[in-house]
C-alpha cells in the first residue's frame, strides 16, 4: 500500500493515524497491565486486610473511609476487589496457556501425521465439543470437589479442543505450502518442520484467540466462582463477591463493583485480542 | 478474518463427509443429501453415546463416594448396609457391566434420583424444562430483532456513528458478566426505579394458567386469561434482556461481517448498474445471503443461551433447568447434574445437526465438499 503523501502531515494527524492503527491495541493492553500491576501489588494498595471480618461495620455504602463500601461480613469491599484481581487473572491466564498449549499440540500434531491418528485425535474433540463448556465444566467441577485447582482443572478439561480445531486448520493450510516440501526436500525431520517453519506460520491467529481467550476464561471462572464452585471462602473473588450480594438490591455497591472489576479486565482482552489482530492482519481491520 | 473469530467452528460439517470414495460430484444431488443425512445420523449416535460414557466416567470416577454422599456418617460406619447399598446399585460390579447398567437406565429414561429433591431426574427436568424453553425462545427472538438490522446497518454505514453504536453494544455483550448483568437490571428496574415487577415467572398473587404446554404466555392465551398472560410477559421482560445481551454481541458482529461480504460481492454491484434502489439492494440481494452464516451459530447461540440461563435463572428466581443446575451444583447432587449434563448434550448434537442440515439445505454445496 502506498503511504499518504506526506506533505502536510501535522503532529496532529499522525497521532490519529497511530491512534487509529494501535488505540485498541494500546487501551486494552494499558487496562491489562494496570490490572495485573494491581494483582501483584493488591495487599500492599488495599487500605484494610482482605479479610478483616467487623460485624458492626457491615453493609456500610461507599464513603470516605471505605471506598466501595462493606460487604455482609462488614469487610472492606475495595480492599477485597484488588486482592480478587489475584486469582482471576491467574486462573484466566493459566487456563489459557496450558489449555491452548495441549489443544494447540493436539490439533498441530493431528494436521501433521493426518490418516488414523488424526482421526482418532478429531473425534476425541469432537466428543468434548458435544457439551456445552460450562456445563461439562460444572459436572466436573462438582464431582472433584471445591478449590481452585480443582476448577482451573475442570475449565482445562472442556478447554484445550477449541484450540486444536484452530491449530489443526491452520496446520492443514500450511503443510502443502512450497517452503514445507523444501523443508522435506532439505531432509528435515517432522519436529523440526512443525516446530521451527510451519509453527512460525500459523502463529498469527493462535495469539489472537490465546488474548481474546483470557477474557473468556476469567468470565467463566467468575461464573463457576458465582455458582458455588471455586474458591473456598475467605478468599475473595469476583464471581463469589456478585454472587454474595446478588440478594442485596438496596445495598448495590457489593455485587456491582467486583461486575465492574470482570467487566473492566475482559474488555482489555477483548481490546487487546482486536488490536493485534488488526496488527497481524491488516485487511481484516475494516471488518 | 484470519478465521479467529468464530474458535467455535461446530458448524463445520464434519470431516467424514469429505471422505466418500469419489464420484460424489456427479452424483444427483438427492442421493448425496441422503448420504449425508446418514453419515451426520450415524455420526451422531455415535457421539450421543461416547457423550454418556464422559458423563459416566466423571460420576463413577470421581474422589467422592456416592455411597457415602447419600448415607451419610452414622450409616456410612454400617459396613453390611454400606455392602448392600453397592450391591443395590451395582457399584460392586466391573466397570463395564456398570456402565451398560447405566446405559439400560437412561433407555428406560431412568436417569436416577435427585438428592436434593428426592424424586426422580427426569420428573425434574420436565417440570423445569418449559420455563426454560419460554425464557430462551424469547430472548433468542429479542435478540434477533435487535441484531438483524443493528449488524445491517453497521455493514451498510460503516465507520459512522451506528457502526460504532453496534461495536460498542457488542463490547458489553460479549464482556460483561450475564449474573452481573441480571444483578444490575434487577436492582435498577425493580429495587430503583420500582417499573419491573420483581423475580419469578409470576407476581405471587397470581395462579398459573392450566397447564397445556408449561410455556405461561401460551398457556394463558389459550385459557383467555389474560391478565395472567400480561403478568407473565411482564415477568420476562427483564430476565430475556438479559439473557438476549450474551448472545446479542455474538449475532451483531456475524451479521456485520457476512453483510460486508455479501454487498461486496459482483451481484451487489450489477443490481446497483441495472439501477436498482440502494434499499431494494440490501433488503432483496444481500440480506438474504448475509443470514446464511447466522444460522451457522444455532449450535454457539444454543450453548450461550444455556450457560446464561444458569446465571439469569439463579438471580431472578426462574423456575427452570439453570436454576436447577445450579442448587444441583451447590448440593453436590450427582444425579442431578449428570441427568441435566447427558440431557443438554444429547439437545446440543440435536441443534447442531439440525443446524448443519439447514446449512446444507440453503447452501447445497456443504454436501458436495
Amino acid at each position: 500500500m502506498a503511504q499518504e503523501p506526506s506533505a502536510g502531515t501535522s503532529d496532529a494527524a499522525k497521532r490519529r493515524r497511530w491512534l487509529r492503527r494501535y488505540g485498541l491495541a494500546a487501551a486494552g493492553g494499558a487496562i491489562v497491565v494496570a490490572w495485573i500491576l494491581i494483582a501483584i501489588f493488591a495487599t500492599w494498595l488495599a487500605p484494610y486486610p482482605y479479610a478483616q471480618v467487623d460485624v458492626t461495620k457491615r453493609l456500610l455504602p461507599p464513603s470516605a473511609t471505605y471506598w466501595l463500601g462493606t460487604d455482609l461480613l462488614g469487610r472492606d469491599v475495595f480492599s477485597r476487589l484488588l486482592v480478587g484481581a489475584r486469582i482471576s487473572l491467574i486462573a484466566g491466564i493459566v487456563v489459557v496457556v496450558i489449555g491452548g498449549a495441549v489443544g494447540t499440540l493436539i490439533g498441530g500434531i493431528a494436521a501433521y501425521v493426518g490418516g488414523k491418528a488424526e482421526e482418532w485425535m478429531m473425534r476425541a474433540t469432537d466428543l468434548v465439543m458435544c457439551f456445552p463448556p460450562i456445563i461439562l465444566a460444572m459436572a466436573i467441577a462438582a464431582a472433584l470437589g471445591i478449590g481452585v485447582t480443582n476448577t482451573i482443572f475442570a475449565m482445562l478439561v472442556v478447554w484445550w479442543p477449541k484450540f486444536a480445531r484452530l491449530a489443526r486448520s491452520l496446520v492443514l493450510v500450511q503443510r502443502n505450502q512450497e517452503y514445507v516440501e523444501a523443508a522435506h526436500v532439505m531432509g528435515y525431520g517432522p519436529a523440526r518442520i512443525l516446530l521451527r517453519h510451519i509453527a512460525p506460520n500459523a502463529v498469527g491467529p493462535l495469539v489472537v484467540l490465546l488474548t481474546l481467550d483470557v477474557g473468556t476464561a476469567i468470565l467463566t471462572f467468575a461464573g463457576l466462582n458465582f455458582l458455588g464452585l471455586g474458591v473456598i471462602p475467605p478468599t475473595p473473588e469476583w464471581g463469589q463477591m456478585v454472587s454474595e450480594g446478588r440478594e442485596l438490591v438496596e445495598q448495590w455497591w457489593v455485587a456491582t463493583f467486583p461486575g465492574i472489576a470482570i467487566l473492566t479486565v475482559v474488555i482489555g482482552f477483548n481490546f487487546l485480542g482486536d488490536g493485534i489482530r488488526d496488527w497481524l492482519d491488516p485487511k481484516s481491520r475494516r471488518r | 478474518m484470519l478465521g479467529v473469530t468464530e474458535p467455535h467452528s461446530r458448524w463445520t460439517p464434519s470431516p467424514l463427509v469429505g471422505e466418500g470414495r469419489g464420484g460424489g460430484a456427479t452424483k444427483a444431488p438427492k442421493v448425496q443429501m441422503i448420504r449425508y443425512l446418514t453419515i451426520r445420523l450415524v455420526s451422531m449416535a455415535v457421539m450421543i453415546v461416547l457423550s454418556t460414557l464422559i458423563v459416566f466416567l466423571i460420576a463413577t470416577q470421581v474422589p467422592a463416594d456416592p455411597i457415602l454422599a447419600q448415607l451419610g456418617d452414622l450409616q456410612a460406619a454400617d459396613a453390611a448396609l454400606v455392602a448392600s447399598y453397592r450391591a443395590r446399585w451395582g457399584l460392586d460390579l466391573p466397570i463395564w457391566q456398570q456402565y451398560l447398567l447405566f446405559l439400560q437406565g437412561l433407555t428406560r429414561g431412568d436417569f436416577g434420583i435427585s438428592i436434593s429433591t428426592q424424586r426422580p431426574v427426569l420428573d425434574d427436568i420436565r417440570q423445569y424444562a418449559p420455563a426454560t424453553i419460554e425464557l430462551a425462545t424469547v430472548s433468542f427472538i429479542l435478540a434477533l430483532i435487535i441484531s438483524i438490522p443493528l449488524g445491517v446497518f453497521a455493514a451498510v454505514r460503516r465507520d459512522t456513528w451506528i457502526d460504532h453504536v453496534a461495536r460498542f453494544v457488542s463490547l458489553i455483550g460479549v464482556s460483561a458478566p450475564t449474573f452481573w448483568l441480571a444483578f444490575i437490571v434487577l436492582a435498577v428496574f425493580y429495587g430503583g426505579l420500582q417499573i419491573a415487577p420483581g423475580p419469578g415467572r409470576l407476581d405471587v398473587t397470581s395462579l398459573s394458567p392450566p397447564k397445556w404446554s408449561g410455556l405461561f404466555l401460551i398457556d394463558s392465551a389459550i385459557a383467555g386469561q389474560w391478565e395472567i398472560f400480561r403478568d407473565a410477559a411482564a415477568h420476562l421482560v427483564l430476565p430475556s434482556v438479559v439473557l438476549a445481551a450474551s448472545i446479542l454481541g455474538l449475532l451483531t458482529r456475524t451479521v456485520r461481517a457476512s453483510m460486508l461480504e455479501a454487498l461486496s460481492q459482483d451481484y451487489v454491484r450489477v443490481a446497483r448498474a441495472k439501477g436498482m434502489r440502494e434499499t431494494a439492494i440490501v433488503v432483496w440481494h444481500a440480506l438474504p445471503n448475509a443470514l446464511v452464516p447466522v444460522v451457522t451459530l444455532g449450535g454457539i447461540a444454543y450453548a450461550i443461551l444455556l450457560t446464561g440461563a444458569v446465571m439469569t435463572e439463579t438471580i431472578f428466581s426462574w423456575p427452570g433447568l439453570g436454576r436447577y443446575t445450579f442448587r444441583s451444583a451447590i448440593a453436590l447432587d450427582f444425579p442431578g447434574i449428570m441427568g441435566i449434563t447427558v440431557i443438554v448434550a444429547i439437545v446440543y448434537l440435536f441443534v447442531n445437526l439440525i443446524v448443519d442440515l439447514s446449512y446444507a439445505l440453503i447452501d447445497p454445496r456443504v454436501v458436495q465438499r
